[in-house]
């Protein structure tokens, strides 16, 4: 393939005690690509998107973001004896980020249980995102010195600049748990482009949302692809979005991947049917 | 309504401020020894020392979301460096009696303010020995604060009740620690510890705590603040949006214990005499309850609730244990009996006013209007709408 990869998930397993809920899961995501990944309930997805993003540490497996490592790990300490996935021994390093220096180099995501800050304003949600890049130490900052003082101009002209493209601007001072859900769901979205990120993951984006809004919302990752330069792995149950948009899906079961391909390969696989609707006895 | 732009209020506050302090210096020349009005006084020294210990708990508690209660042990810490560094030369064999006069055998503010009085004369002694006060409370501060860090490296990996119980703990055996009579040379172990340099106005501890109050607002207000209301709200949010955790955790509290210690030092000014025993997780609730009465996330709570309790505490209730109240003399009011009373108005205070005087809302000279608006209009549900509009203006204004 000539696209230059973004992210690379290699045989991730994810094992809680006995339970294997990520099975051997490998994924590409090129640049400028959008991407479904999607599966029953209990599929294993949101764990995935946590091993991406550094929440959980892996058993097994690694991530790569942009040729980088940034998550190996192999199975340790009584999981050795526990482990029941397979690529036992593939992997030797052990590295797992933390979530804020994952979201530094590039990832950042939106959460199944909308996350907001309960307790601060829709601009503030948004400012919160840029504050990992900020130079000014502390003293600067409360002193308000003059580069600090840029800096923050910047960052409120820069979140002022997210909030209109969101529709957003004229709840600016309104409490983030105040908003309509829709809403809520795209200051999500405008909080997590405020860290600048190469990679965004949307974990079930138009949930709860209505096949107009779900329609929107297609529009609105497109255009946030194209306009923001960046790919987008999204988790999503709405199938008219997921086939819609992504250009290629992955399928996961039971935590292990049973499909891939473009939406027409998955509307077509006996697997995923399978998977989705039982099978006929 | 009248409009109030940014500037005349920076304006109005400015003048507010310097009337008060010149009403503190004024009526502390004013009014005599004697008088039981010098009760004011206390309380405004004692509230302002509160005050800025209340703030710098709330900044964790309120602001970060970290439950912590160490803040008496850090009190102390900054309370025992002031005094063991200011205690005159001569009188150290008398307050070091017990350890054949300790094994510090200087006093920074002694010294500065003799250094200074060589050139300069009397002038010259009072100054060095300000710069000395004021120079070895950012020591205590400083000490404090690395204490803190130290003591944050293994506790801040715990979360809620776990953290509160974890400081808690490390309070009580710093408390420990300095009772010990291993450590008496410099401790003096559980004896006092006196006579050293203290302020003389009452202006002193207003200013100070004032300043480190602006301090701490001014960090609230920037994007660290913001950081720290992201981790109190959602951990998980704020560590995927790139806050790094550990590091604004452990910021926060070393601040927060930075100005604790600054408080310790105002108050062994304060009291004149400084012993170990008081500094017990009693004082700890003691500002936690000033923190929550004021309304735990806002400044303004703090202080208003730190005068009150002080106020309470120390005078207007004073009359219940001496059997005379308002007029009202009878024989159930003994010693003690004003702590009764002062659990019932906290009972009802948290009944009530479940989230404070403030809730989490701070101080506007648009939100004072909208209050007296309220107040003489009668009709509530007019000015109610005001003051919404209010508070929502106040939040354009930052």
């Amino acid at each position: 393939m000539s696209k230059e990869n973004v992210l690379r998930v290699s045989d991730i397993t994810m094992q809680f005690g006995g339970v294997v809920a990520v099975d051997d899961l490998s994924l590409e995501v090129n640049k400028g690509e959008i991407i479904g990944l999607i599966g029953p309930n209990g599929a294993g997805k949101t764990t995935a998107f946590n091993v991406i993003t550094g929440v959980y540490a892996p058993t097994n497996g690694a991530v790569e973001l942009n040729g980088e490592i940034i998550v190996e790990n192999c199975p340790q300490g009584k999981m050795k004896t526990l482990y029941k996935g397979k690529n036992n021994g593939k992997y030797k390093d052990v590295k797992v980020l933390t979530p804020d220096k994952i979201t530094k180099l590039g990832v950042a995501r939106t959460f199944q249980n909308i996350r907001l800050f309960k307790g601060m304003s829709v601009f503030e949600n948004v400012l919160v995102a840029m504050h990992m890049n900020l130079e000014s130490g502390v003293f600067g900052a409360a002193f308000r010195s003059g580069k600090a003082k840029a800096e923050e101009t910047a960052m409120r002209e820069e979140a002022m600049r997210l909030l209109k493209m969101f529709g957003l601007e004229k709840n600016k001072d309104d409490l983030a748990t105040s908003l309509p859900y829709g809403k809520q769901r795209h200051l999500e979205i405008a909080r997590a482009l405020a860290t600048k990120p190469k990679l965004l993951l949307l974990d079930e984006p138009a949930a709860g949302m209505n096949p107009q809004e779900s329609a929107e919302l297609m529009h609105l990752v497109e255009k946030i692809r194209d306009e923001f330069d960046l790919s987008v792995l999204m988790i999503e149950h709405h199938m008219q979005v997921v086939m819609g948009i992504c250009e290629r899906i992955y399928v996961l079961d039971y935590g292990a991947l049973i499909a891939q391909g473009n939406p027409e390969e998955i509307q077509n696989n006996p697997r995923v049917i399978e998977a989705y609707l039982g099978v006929d006895e | 309504m009248t409009e109030l732009t940014k500037r005349n209020k920076s304006i109005l506050s400015v003048i507010v401020c310097a009337v008060f302090l010149a009403a503190v210096y004024i009526g502390d020349m004013l009014v005599p020894p004697t008088s039981g009005m010098r009760m004011l006084f206390t309380v405004l020294e004692k509230g302002s020392v509160y005050a800025l210990v209340a703030v710098s708990m709330n900044l964790l508690n309120g602001f970060t979301g970290l439950f912590s209660l160490g803040q008496a042990g850090f009190m102390l810490i900054g309370a025992y460096i002031y005094a063991i560094f200011s205690i005159p030369t001569a009188m150290r064999d008398s307050v070091y009696q017990y350890f054949e006069g300790g094994l510090i055998k200087f006093s920074v503010t002694e010294n500065l303010g003799n250094a200074l009085g060589t050139v300069m004369g009397d002038f010259g002694v009072m100054l060095g020995e300000h710069i000395g006060m004021i120079f070895l409370m950012l020591c205590a501060g400083i000490l404090t604060a690395g204490v803190a860090a130290l003591i944050g490296l293994p506790v801040l990996r715990l979360k809620s009740d776990y953290l509160a119980i974890a400081t808690l703990g490390f309070a009580e055996i710093l408390r420990a620690f300095f009772q010990w009579k291993a450590a008496g040379p410099i401790t003096n172990s559980s004896n006092l510890l006196r006579s050293y340099t203290t302020y003389e106005t009452p202006l002193f501890p207003v200013i100070a705590a004032g300043l480190c109050i602006a301090f701490i607002v001014l960090l609230i207000n920037s994007s660290y603040g913001r950081a720290f209301k992201a981790i109190r709200d959602d951990e998980i949010a704020a560590e995927a949006m790139g806050v790094n955790l550990f590091k604004h955790k452990q910021m926060s509290f070393i601040i927060s214990s930075f100005f604790a210690g600054l408080g310790g030092a105002l108050l062994a000014m304060f009291q004149s005499s400084v012993a170990s025993t008081p500094f017990t997780s009693n004082m700890t609730y003691e500002i936690l309850l000033i923190v929550v009465i004021g309304g735990i996330g806002s400044v303004t709570g703090s202080i208003i609730g730190a005068y009150l309790f002080v106020a309470c505490s120390e005078w207007w209730l004073r009359g219940l244990d001496s059997g005379a109240f308002l007029g009202i003399s009878a024989g159930f009011m003994r010693p003690g009996f004003r702590k009764v009373v002062f659990a019932v108005i906290i009972m009802c205070i948290v009944l009530f006013y479940s989230r404070g005087i403030m809730g989490n809302k701070e101080f506007s000279w648009e939100g004072l209007v909208g209050f007296f608006k309220r107040i003489f209009s009668g009709k509530k549900k007019t000015s109610e709408k005001n003051h919404k509009t209010n508070t929502d203006k106040e939040k354009e204004a930052r």
